[in-house]
């Protein structure tokens, strides 16, 4: 078995289609443009001002020409460079298909909370917030429990929220979940990872989805 | 001063910076910071002073290195977790820190920059955010009021200016330099080159010069990225 923040960004990879206008977050989301099939033609936005960017160039970074995390990018054909306002302005007004970010718990009902541990880790909320209220469609990626066995997707988020009722899609290396009015909803297995497994390793209640539930009872 | 001129050294820009100041400054994870600027900050020995920009840095990159030196007393900004040594100030009540979103930290500085009064928005409600907000009722519904931002200084960097203060930025470098620029009483440009008025395409002008009273020639980035330091 891999790594499962790999098997998790191969696996969130899929989610992109061509035309789409993608943010990434960083931390496992980060990780997709290796897993992205190369006949999907995306543009990929950047918080600090870039709409286009493509991967590391090879020789010659430049500093002035980097993403959200300060690391050197390429720009694509039809890019375009602008300030932080119109950057954020385009996140809160709808003008990006598919967010994917980081996150350290989310609730039955697609609360999100990704930016604040309180009394351990207090980096601050950069664009998470805007992201998950703006973004036409929000996907959670993260490894389905802590590193000491505690269940990631909750009934009630105990750490602070970054916005309520956002996430439509969790994408852990267990299994796949949606989110809509009706509550959360089991929609993919990962491989080697059973029902069981995830009602095991799941604090939420949970449906499974009319696929599932066909496998199920066969 | 000439108002056509406004190319200034650093023994005029060092005595601008006073103790208690509120300073606006540019860049993004120091990318887009002025590190000459940063530089004649910290040889101007001022102190208690109150920070407002998108991040801390990083302890040697951007405002991180005047942030190591303690004599911040605040900081507003989205975020800080690129400088651990911020964090460890805020936690001993050092340094108070207010996070706001990043897109609404820009628009209070843009709001402050514009002589505008502030706006409303959804963003953050219902969060550790909102508090010490108002929350204002329009039509049966709940909006956060966001007050606008300003400052006695604002220290940009530019790529290119004229001697009037025109700005042009360099891709990325530009983040949020242009509101930073408008929101100061006080702003001074670095830049990588300094041409004639009348030399800039004035469709490429993204801060007119109206906003900018000074303009210093960088001596560059004297710092590693951190893309710099990894794998060598």
């Amino acid at each position: 078995m891999g790594d499962a923040r790999q098997i998790i960004a191969n696996r969130a990879a899929q989610e992109l289609e061509t035309g789409m206008t993608v943010n990434l977050g960083i931390g496992i989301p980060s990780l997709i443009p290796n897993y992205l099939d190369p006949s999907t033609r995306v543009f990929f936005h950047s918080e600090n001002g870039l709409l286009g960017f493509g991967p590391a160039p090879r020789v010659n970074p430049d500093w002035a020409l980097s993403n959200a995390a300060g690391y050197p990018v390429s720009i694509v054909k039809g890019a375009s460079y602008f300030d932080s306002t119109t950057s954020f302005g385009m996140i809160r007004s709808g003008r990006i298909d598919l967010a994917i970010l980081g996150s350290l718990q989310v609730s039955c009902n697609g609360d999100l909370a990704n930016w604040i541990v309180p009394g351990k880790r207090v980096p601050g909320v950069g664009g998470a917030m805007e992201l998950a209220y703006g973004a036409k469609r929000l996907i959670a990626l993260m490894q389905h429990c802590e590193k000491n066995g505690q269940p990631k997707i909750v009934t009630t988020c105990t750490l602070p929220l970054t916005a309520t009722r956002c996430v439509r899609r969790i994408i852990t290396e267990m299994a796949v979940f949606d989110i809509d009015e009706n509550g959360l909803t089991l929609a993919e297995l990962m491989p080697g990872f059973t029902v069981a497994d995830i009602r095991n390793h799941t604090e939420a209640d949970f449906a499974l989805s009319d696929k599932l539930n066909a496998m199920h009872h066969d | 001063m000439d108002r056509f001129n406004k190319v200034a050294d650093y023994a005029i820009i060092k005595p601008l910076f006073f103790d208690g100041m509120t300073l606006l400054f540019g860049g993004f994870g120091g990318v887009g910071t002025p590190p000459t600027l940063v530089d004649c900050l910290i040889e101007s020995g001022v102190k208690d002073v109150h920070l407002i920009g998108n991040d801390a840095g990083f302890p040697w990159i951007g405002i991180g290195k005047f942030v190591c030196l303690k004599r911040a007393v605040s900081l507003i900004a989205s975020h800080i977790g690129s400088n651990p040594i911020a964090g460890e100030l805020m936690h001993d009540g050092a340094l108070k820190v207010e996070f706001s979103p990043q897109g609404i930290l820009n628009e209070r500085i843009r709001s402050g920059g514009v002589g505008l009064n502030g706006f409303l928005t959804e963003i953050g409600k219902g969060t550790l955010l909102a508090e010490n907000k108002p929350l204002v009722t329009i039509q049966g519904k709940e909006y956060l009021y966001e007050s606008p931002l300003t400052g006695d200084l604002g220290i940009v960097y530019a790529k290119k200016a004229d001697t009037f203060g025109n700005l042009v930025f360099d891709k990325t470098a530009r983040n949020n330099n242009p509101l930073i620029a408008m929101a100061a009483k006080t702003t001074i440009a670095e830049v990588e080159e300094i041409v004639d008025m009348g030399e800039l395409d004035p469709e490429e002008i993204i801060v007119p010069g109206a906003y900018i009273n000074y303009v210093v020639p960088t001596r560059g980035i004297n710092w590693k990225w951190i893309w710099e330091m990894q794998g060598k």
